[in-house]
């Protein structure tokens, strides 16, 4: 979809350093496609002009000019100051002053705060901890059902008092209630609201009047576009927000509207959503947001999803066939099989860093449907074959033709092609023992 | 048989929608307008309507291009005059949306035979809400309504949607959570066969569309509809939240891909957010646009139209969405 800045910037610096002596006017070039690679990942226009300003001007001072790969300068300049902006620190949630901790979340409609509300409280529990939900949502409809629902299925208790009580009181006596019992945390699910209801923002600056809540969590989408600043200045100027929730950070986002919150109102980044289960909620790590935002593949997600299909054994063998170059077409069809189950291919191979580039043109004419015929051009081979693809004479291959309904000549182009990539992964190989990945790929922590 | 079209009705301007926007046009509006408002247009007038643009999600390609477009408007018509300009941009504006619009099918709706709507979307964008406001949008045309709970897996979806059909008084076809959405589907065709039912709204459950067996799993709810009747689902509604970036865009792809997406409803714009996407969207896809949410309750829907959005929501001006 939008090309990755990884791949923009190999485009433009690439050419530039062909060409010998970079000029400040190519600098300035690249720093186009650094200000519109953040546009594209929902990064807010005035964070971005200030970023590519901070960005240049290190560029600059940093004798990209002068440097032998200004790509691998710029790129790494952009992700030193990304992290940098994401806040390079963890912060872990704050203790309060005297026990129980309160936690209270907020945000837009649709943000996903009961679902967090229940997966907070499972993850504190794990630590632990002996919490309480307080349903808060006396709006939405079955919005207290749903807590109690969630509540039951990760067996921790929920207050509530119906929806014909006013939220600041539910909040007051979920608190007494969690006192007098001995929970902590309690944590509260509010209603989303927009920022600029007045009445309903009146209503949390009630409840925080009311509890002092050790914690208020901005529960924001990852997927908000330029808005994301405006709704979170306002929430954080009215309540002092004091961490943030990125929720659905398992979809395609490129999530700068965190990077864009992070740099206005300076409110850390606490946790990262990342699945409709109750256990996926992680830790923040800004160098993985970093890489993300400039679009360098998303190998956490290739890896999660690969995880799934194979055991870890079973990688470690087939890589180090791939490696020694003994890997054959029976290894092929196998790997195929399983990659198809992971998702549609192209899809797949825009998560792998720096595929981009040497990819972008033959990436949509991988289809999903190309890998059928391959399957049945390998199915058609004998064991003997497929382990030894340099055997099959011409003959072979017209019975393997006939075999697999394809013609003889697209039997010949997949040898050939296999060829190819045998030799391409014995490259590789070389490279990983001598330490050297090829380029494009992100410094991996 | 009686034959009706939809979308035909003359709605009387709605004084509550219109009080819901204001909020919302206090934002990019004047400044879109005070933009304009000066004696010449040059340079700065280009690279500042470019970032109000870029604000309201309309994203750099499409940004871009309407700029572009304007350049191109003032030269060839020698437009001096930062009024005229204004105005050209406008028609730009309405233009590119319009391009979607035109790829609306007619819809028809036959008395007693069941119209068939899937609502589609990610999690929480007001799949749910825009049902209820759906139903009452066919109510206000007479025809009788039924809900299908297709979202079996949320906790308390079906509880959500129930609420939603007391209140406007519509049965709803629902199973237990977890159960098989495609046997609620099922049911609800039959029920709506046999009750003689005009409209069917099928709620689904929000999913990524990067979630690869989930989108299948959508792909399978339509199969089972067309089993019942070959032309079902009649209308295949995506719902973006108006919040939504550039990821919009990415999400009607794929779910267009799945399952043929006929109309686009955007949410939440009582928001502050412009849902620029929109014009992406219309450009890229192709997909029209036909209904706006501007609320949490159920009267909170407009059918959309590009003069009025674009008004309304970029130069504050019209009666509202
Ligand atoms: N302000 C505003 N809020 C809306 C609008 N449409 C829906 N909402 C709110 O957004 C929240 C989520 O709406 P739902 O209808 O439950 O969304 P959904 O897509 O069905 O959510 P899931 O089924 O959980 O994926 C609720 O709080 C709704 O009241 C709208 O047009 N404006
Ligand atoms: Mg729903």
């Amino acid at each position: 979809m939008f090309e990755s800045l990884s791949d923009r910037l190999q485009d433009t610096l690439g050419k530039l350093a062909r060409k010998g002596q970079l000029t400040e006017k190519d600098v300035d070039e690249a720093m186009k496609e650094v200000r519109r690679a953040l546009l594209e990942a929902d990064v807010n226009f005035r964070v971005v002009k200030d970023f590519v300003a901070k960005v240049r001007e290190r560029a600059i001072g940093q004798d990209v000019l002068k440097s032998l790969s200004p790509y691998q300068t710029v790129i790494g300049i952009v992700n030193e100051e990304l992290i940098a902006v994401l806040g390079a620190e963890r912060e872990p949630l704050r203790a309060p002053d005297r026990p129980p901790q309160v936690i209270m979340l907020v945000g837009l409609q649709g943000s996903g705060k009961t679902t967090h509300a229940a997966k907070l409280a499972a993850h504190l529990r794990k630590e632990g901890r002996n919490p309480i939900l307080v349903a808060g949502d006396v709006y939405r409809p079955a919005a207290v059902n749903q807590l109690q629902t969630l509540g039951k299925q990760i067996n921790i208790p929920v207050f509530d008092e119906g929806i014909q009580a006013n939220p600041v009181d539910i909040a007051a006596h979920g608190l007494q209630h969690a006192r007098e019992r001995g929970f902590n945390p309690v944590i509260i699910d509010t209603a989303g609201r927009l920022q600029v209801d007045e009445r309903m923002m009146q209503e949390l600056v009630n409840v925080k009047a009311k509890i002092a809540p050790t914690e208020i969590l901005l529960v924001a989408d990852a997927m908000t576009g330029q808005e994301a600043v405006g709704v979170a200045e306002e929430f954080h100027r009215q309540l002092g927000v004091t961490g943030l929730i990125l929720t659905k950070m398992d979809g395609d986002a490129r999530g700068g509207a965190a990077l864009s919150i992070r740099a206005v109102t300076g409110v850390p980044i606490k946790f990262i959503g990342t699945g409709e289960k109750i256990d996926a909620l992680e830790a923040f790590y800004p160098d993985r947001l970093a890489t993300r935002i400039l679009g360098m593949g998303d190998v956490q997600t290739l890896m999660e999803r690969a995880k799934e299909q194979t055991s870890e054994a079973e990688a470690e063998r087939v890589s180090k066939r791939m490696m020694k170059g003994s890997f054959d077409l029976g290894d092929f069809l196998d790997q195929l099989q399983k990659i198809k189950k992971m998702g549609p291919i192209g899809d797949l191979l825009g998560m792998i860093p720096g595929m981009g580039n040497q990819l972008r043109q033959v990436k949509d004419q991988i289809s999903d449907d190309a890998t059928k015929s391959i399957e049945a051009i390998i199915q058609s081979m004998t064991p003997y074959e497929r382990r030894h693809p340099d055997m099959i004479s011409s003959s072979r291959r017209r019975r393997i033709a006939r075999g697999s309904g394809c013609t003889t000549a697209e039997v010949n182009q997949l040898l050939s092609q296999f060829k190819e990539m045998r030799k391409m992964m014995g490259q590789m190989g070389n490279m990983a023992k001598k330490g050297r990945m090829p380029k494009g790929f992100p410094p991996l922590r | 048989m009686v034959f009706r079209r939809l979308f035909r009705r003359q709605a009387e301007p709605d004084v509550q929608l219109e009080k819901s926007l204001e909020k919302t046009r206090r934002g990019v509006f004047s400044e879109i307008t005070r933009l304009f408002d000066r004696s010449a247009i040059d340079e700065e007038l280009y690279e500042d309507l470019e970032m109000l643009l870029l604000q309201a999600d309309v994203g750099v390609d499409v940004s871009e291009q309407l700029v572009g477009e304007l350049r191109a408007r003032v030269e060839r018509d020698r437009i001096a005059d930062p009024a005229i300009a204004r105005e050209a941009l406008r028609e730009a504006m309405v233009e590119l949306l319009e391009l979607a619009t035109r790829n609306r099918k007619l819809k028809v709706l036959q008395r007693g035979v069941p119209f068939v709507v899937m609502v589609v979307g990610v999690n929480g964008v007001g799949k749910t809400t825009t049902i209820a406001k759906l139903a009452a949008y066919h109510q206000g045309f007479g025809r009788s309504v039924m809900l299908a709970a297709g979202d079996t897996f949320r906790a308390a979806a079906i509880d959500q949607l129930k609420v939603w059909g007391d209140r406007l008084n519509v049965p709803v076809i629902a199973h237990e959570q977890g159960a098989d959405p495609g046997a609620v589907v099922f049911d609800a065709m039959q029920a709506a066969h046999n009750r003689g039912i005009d409209v069917l709204i099928v709620d689904t459950a929000g999913r990524l569309h990067n979630k690869f067996n989930l989108m299948e799993e959508l792909g399978k709810i339509r199969r089972i509809m067309q089993r019942h009747v070959e032309d079902a689902p009649q209308e295949v509604l995506l719902v973006i939240d108006a919040t939504t970036g550039q990821n919009g865009l990415i999400q009607a792809q794929k779910f267009a891909e799945q399952v043929d997406i006929t109309d686009i409803m955007i949410a939440k714009l009582d928001g502050t957010a412009k849902g620029g996407i929109a014009f992406s969207v219309a450009k890229e896809l192709g997909t029209p646009i036909s209904y706006v949410g501007v609320g949490e309750r159920a009267v909170d829907l407009s059918e959309f139209k590009p003069e009025t959005y674009v008004d309304s929501l970029f130069f504050g001006e019209g009666d509202g969405l």
